[in-house]
């Protein structure tokens, strides 16, 4: 089944969104949203700065998106800047400074749109074994930390009082979105991974009564949207991750229309 | 009546307090709770009530004297605010097992205590202000803990709201015989069943059973200097004539803010 290029992707893709679904609820939860973008501009550096060190990309992307949380943790700790302030400087940052490392390696070529949009038909029978491999790893991490995950979720001194450790399980959940960009990046593209976190999971949100629902759901639309935008890219040659994207804001906008949430309109403080 | 003076405290602090950043929020706290105890903390905004309760959580961690835990201490935990955010789909049912795991029978035995069994399938966001307090005590007494600690647990319920959930506290402590640690949100409200009032401004300045409070003259030079701010018991057989006493609304929201103590942002820290 792994024969031609578009199976291929489809398996790799819905793979991909099995995991981004449920993790990209925690990110909707936590309102890190702009947090998910931050780390994955950080991953163009990560790639730059692996060509540069010769180490193995996915392993540099993580590193650095990983590094990248590091310093804003720092950061927010100095009390100076507001979050989004920070968050604004590392991400455009990270991306400027990778663009011009890349800038400077001229010795290797590099498909630059590749890595801003992803290059989904592109993947390899490797690249399948490193998602469903990294996959299934970063999903027993979540299935194994759910409940203090959840409960930090909820209310971080809550779970402290109660024995929890709200601290770890934040580390944790950034771990698990430097591993996700890493693996990625290769299928939608630098500009493109926070979609598939986010726009499954605020979809699932008006389906489902319970948390663990809507990561099941998320998952699922995720895949729909994978499946449905690869097909829609092959019948009117499309460009394949925007595509994916494009399917998934259809499925996000008819979710509106399903009138379902009688909670519609109790949602509080959005922004920031 | 209660005969927990014999019994060995479930907590201790000793010259308890924290310092942060150079600046001491809260120290010299003594205080014992034992099975059965009540004990409230009073005090104007930045004295130090929710950090001395953060202590006995163990969310702080003393920077000066000891907090002496009975080993094994569970302890429950209802928080002062708790805005669940619409994006998370959370059910009453769902809530109850957070930070442990309940059968469904312990769940609706929980719920059934506090009088919210009708609410168990019911999304927390649709719930009123009194509804969603009593099913967070609901969710803190399933652990079936050994000391509850309470934050300004009737804060934002209407007055026959807060009737009812004293007379909940009072059941709680009377079933279950667990030591509670209640702050208040009113300088000038006690709950009669209490066993030892502190009132706190950066240290302990008076203690003592809520009749002793009353009448000490730290007391009254401290929060009782304003015309009819007298120190309100509060009993349920006579509530009206207490709340005519305690709630001298005009009087304490000026009164709080004329001590010049700063105030401690960043008590109640936003989740992200």
């Amino acid at each position: 089944m792994f024969g031609d290029f578009f199976s291929r992707a489809l398996v790799a893709g819905v793979g991909l969104a099995a995991v981004t679904g449920p993790l990209g609820c925690f990110v909707v939860w936590r309102r890190m949203a702009y947090f998910g973008d931050t780390m994955a501009h950080s991953a163009l550096l990560g790639v730059a700065l692996s060509i540069l060190l010769s180490v193995n990309v996915t392993l540099g992307v993580f590193a650095v998106a990983a590094l990248v949380a590091g310093a804003l943790l720092l950061l927010q700790k100095q009390n100076t800047l507001s979050t989004d302030a920070l968050l604004g400087i590392l991400s455009h940052s990270s991306l400027a400074v990778g663009l011009v490392i890349v800038g400077f390696l001229t010795q290797v070529r590099i498909d630059l749109m590749g890595f801003l949009f992803g290059d989904i038909l592109a993947v390899s029978v490797e690249d399948i074994a490193i998602i469903y491999g990294g996959g299934i790893a970063i999903l027993a991490i979540l299935v194994l930390n759910w409940r203090p995950l959840l409960a930090a979720t909820v209310s971080p001194e809550l779970a402290e009082a109660e024995g929890l450790r709200p601290e770890v399980s934040r580390i944790i959940l950034m771990l698990l979105m430097a591993s996700v960009i890493a693996i990625a990046m290769k299928l939608v593209g630098v500009l493109l991974i926070t979609s598939l976190l986010i726009i499954p999971a605020a979809t699932a949100r008006r389906l489902s009564a319970t948390p663990e629902m809507m990561a099941a759901v998320a998952a699922v639309l995720g895949g729909l949207s994978v499946v449905g935008g690869l097909f829609g890219s092959r019948t009117w040659d499309t460009a394949s991750g925007p595509s994916i994207v494009v399917m998934a804001l259809a499925l996000f906008l008819l979710s509106l229309v399903v009138p379902t949430a009688r909670l519609f309109g109790r949602s509080d403080h959005y922004g920031t | 009546m209660h005969d927990y003076r014999q019994r060995e405290p479930l907590i201790t602090l000793a010259g308890a307090g924290v310092r942060s950043g150079g600046r001491v929020l809260v120290e010299g706290v003594d205080l014992s709770i034992s099975r059965g105890e009540i004990v409230t903390l009073i005090g104007p905004n930045g004295s130090g009530k929710s950090t001395t309760a953060k202590m006995v959580t163990g969310v702080l961690r003393p920077s000066m004297g000891t907090v002496t835990r009975k080993p094994g201490l569970t302890i429950g935990y209802v928080p002062q605010k708790l805005a669940i955010d619409w994006t998370l789909p959370l059910t009453v049912e769902r809530l109850m097992t957070l930070t442990g795991r309940f059968s469904s029978a312990e769940i609706g035995e929980a719920l059934e205590a506090v009088g919210a069994a009708h609410l168990r399938k019911a999304a927390v966001q649709e719930l009123s202000g009194g509804e969603f307090q009593r099913v967070l005590f609901a969710r803190a007494m399933i652990r079936k803990p050994d000391l509850l600690v309470l934050d300004e647990p009737v804060q934002g319920v209407d007055f026959s709201g807060e009737v009812a959930l004293y007379q909940l506290i009072r059941q709680i402590r009377d079933k279950t015989q667990a030591g509670i640690l209640m702050i208040s949100h009113d300088l000038h409200v006690v709950m009669a069943e209490t066993d030892t009032v502190i009132c706190l401004n950066g240290h302990v300045c008076c203690r003592g059973t809520p009749n002793a409070v009353k009448t000490s003259p730290e007391y009254l030079r401290l929060f009782g200097d304003r015309a009819g701010s007298a120190l309100a018991i509060y009993e349920h057989h006579h509530d009206h004539e207490h709340h005519e006493d305690g709630c001298v609304v005009g009087a304490h929201g000026e009164h709080e803010h004329s001590h010049g103590h700063q105030h401690q942002h960043g008590e109640h820290g936003h989740v992200r």
